[in-house]
């Protein structure tokens, strides 16, 4: 019983990682197939301001919230000034966002030095048995889950979400049928950032910040959205349980890096198999 | 309604409209008929703001619209059916009528029960995704979202191109109908020399970029005429 307890935090706490470092992405490359090679960058931007906010004296909850915001608006200044010139431009957005990224933990590291910061993690541990479970990794799987229905239904429920869809798959007709493409564009893009920048301020008690710590999730992010297929959500969320599954448990078993490659090497299996995705059959959906 | 003043447009700098004068009035359907190539799509293009006129005016209702956007333009009562239909083939049919009043202050009560009410024939295909419908389904699919954002001039791109000629009768009747109900006004850009005599009042013929001769839809039964001016014969 206490081992089942155990592989399944294990695998939740793996499947919120996914969740969380992809989500943004999902909105921004699997929505708007904008290759962002600055999105581990905007994942650090939010932990930043997550490690400003609580050193101004701001709960962590509410730090989250500034940093999605900062994160946010970030994005929509981006987007503004370089993307929205580059939409359907793959290889110069890949430069431009390339840059974008240097231009960011370079800048990052001369305003706060190459150390990484942290804030105090303010929940203790629960104990199943013999063995602590850490309460914050609870609260982030239940975090990575309703950033995850939320989404959804701003996009399913709300006039908002129907508009980006509609506009994401045609955007000429969208703007024939009075939709305002240009704001649309601006503004998914500013709430994919905000997704990642609360994803980035999520992640900080467990990894800190540091200047560089975008390298180490922006391989898995991609990975997984493109594993997801055409539809980003639905794809998100498969392709982040199939990944959070073997990550957790071949992690718990081995190391963590055994666990990284073997997400990498049935990653390469999965898209040997399905060249088009998890949900490349699938016709329609989110 | 409409009118429009020496209007230019080019691909580039290979020019296609060359000085394009006409005007519609309230109410109107106006056929603009012309072989492929003659600018017809390239009109309606310009018209809606998708390309950007090198010379000329568009007002409507006396305003100058000429440099607005697409949206503005949509925004101030100007709806568009495009050629192709260009249905959202991910979204739903209900969704695909949704987008066509997205941009207004309009809900789904307000909308979607009297648009069914024109179009009984989308009722059991709501929850279809628009792509699985049919050519004459999603052309259908289309005029129902254009006239969901409540225009008051629709611009009509060869509705019948590559749909079968059971449903080009239907669409016909149906277009008969929303036309003297809802006395609306729409320009009609047609190959299908039945279809547009059937439903205009006058029609326009467009050559290289120009319109070269008006007719009025009867006279359009004299094939020798219409064999002369746009090569197009019965």
């Amino acid at each position: 019983m206490e081992q089942v307890a155990i592989y399944a935090y294990q695998i939740g706490v793996s499947f919120s990682i996914f969740i969380l470092i992809s989500l943004g992405l999902a909105v921004i490359f699997g929505m708007m197939r904008v290759i962002n090679l600055a999105q581990g960058e905007f994942l650090m931007l939010g932990a930043y301001a997550c490690v400003l906010a609580t050193q101004a004296g701001l709960s962590l909850w509410l730090s989250m919230f500034v940093a999605a915001a900062v994160v946010g608006l970030f994005g929509i200044v981006v987007e503004r000034v370089i993307i929205r010139f580059l939409y359907g431009r793959i290889v110069d957005t890949l430069l431009a966002t390339w840059g974008l990224s240097l231009f960011l933990v370079g800048g990052i590291t001369t305003l706060f030095g190459p150390q990484s910061e942290s804030v105090v993690n303010p929940l203790g541990n629960v104990t199943v048995g013999d063995i602590a479970l850490s309460q914050y990794s609870l609260a982030m799987i239940a975090i990575a889950i309703a950033l995850l229905i939320g989404t959804y239904c701003l996009w399913r429920f709300t006039r908002f979400g129907l508009i980006v869809r509609g506009t994401m798959q045609n955007p000429d007709m969208a703007r024939g049928l009075g939709v305002n493409t240009d704001r649309v564009f601006m503004l998914t893009f500013g709430f994919g950032a905000a997704l990642t920048g609360f994803a980035g301020a999520v992640l900080v008690p467990i990894t800190g910040a540091a200047p560089p710590m975008g390298v180490f999730f922006i391989a898995k992010a991609f990975i997984t959205v493109i594993s997801g297929g055409h539809l980003p959500l639905i794809g998100t969320v498969s392709a982040s349980a199939i990944f959070g599954a073997i990550d957790g448990f071949v992690a718990f078993v081995s190391s963590s890096v055994v666990g990284e490659m073997s997400v990498l090497f049935v990653a390469i299996i999965l898209l040997r198999l399905l060249p088009m995705g998890i949900t490349g059959h699938l016709r329609r959906g989110l | 309604m409409l009118g429009v003043t020496d209007l230019r447009a080019a691909y580039g700098r290979i020019p296609i409209l060359d000085g394009i004068s006409m005007s519609v009035a309230e109410g109107e359907l106006v056929g603009i008929l012309g072989h492929n190539g003659m600018g017809k799509t390239t009109l309606l293009k310009t018209l809606m703001g998708y390309l950007r006129a090198t010379a000329g005016e568009i007002l409507l209702d006396g305003d100058d619209i000429t440099a607005l956007e697409p949206h503005q333009r949509v925004r101030r009562g100007i709806g568009y059916v495009p050629q192709g239909r260009e249905i959202f083939p991910g979204l739903t049919v209900r969704d695909n009528l949704r987008m066509g009043f997205a941009a207004t202050s309009l809900n789904d009560d307000q909308v979607i029960e009297p648009i069914l009410a024109d179009f009984p024939r989308l009722k059991p295909l709501l929850d279809r995704p628009g792509g699985s419908l049919s050519g004459g389904e999603q052309q259908i699919l289309a005029i129902a979202r254009c006239l969901c954002g409540r225009p008051r001039l629709v611009l009509l791109d060869e509705p019948t191109e590559g749909i079968q000629p059971s449903v080009i009768d239907e669409i016909a009747e149906l277009l008969q109908g929303l036309r003297d109900q809802h006395r609306l006004t729409v320009i009609l850009v047609e190959q299908n020399l039945d279809f547009i005599r059937a439903l205009s009042e006058r029609v326009l013929i467009i050559q290289r970029g120009a319109i070269t001769r008006e007719v009025a839809a009867e006279h359009l039964a004299d094939s020798e005429m219409i064999a002369e001016f746009v090569g197009i014969t019965e």
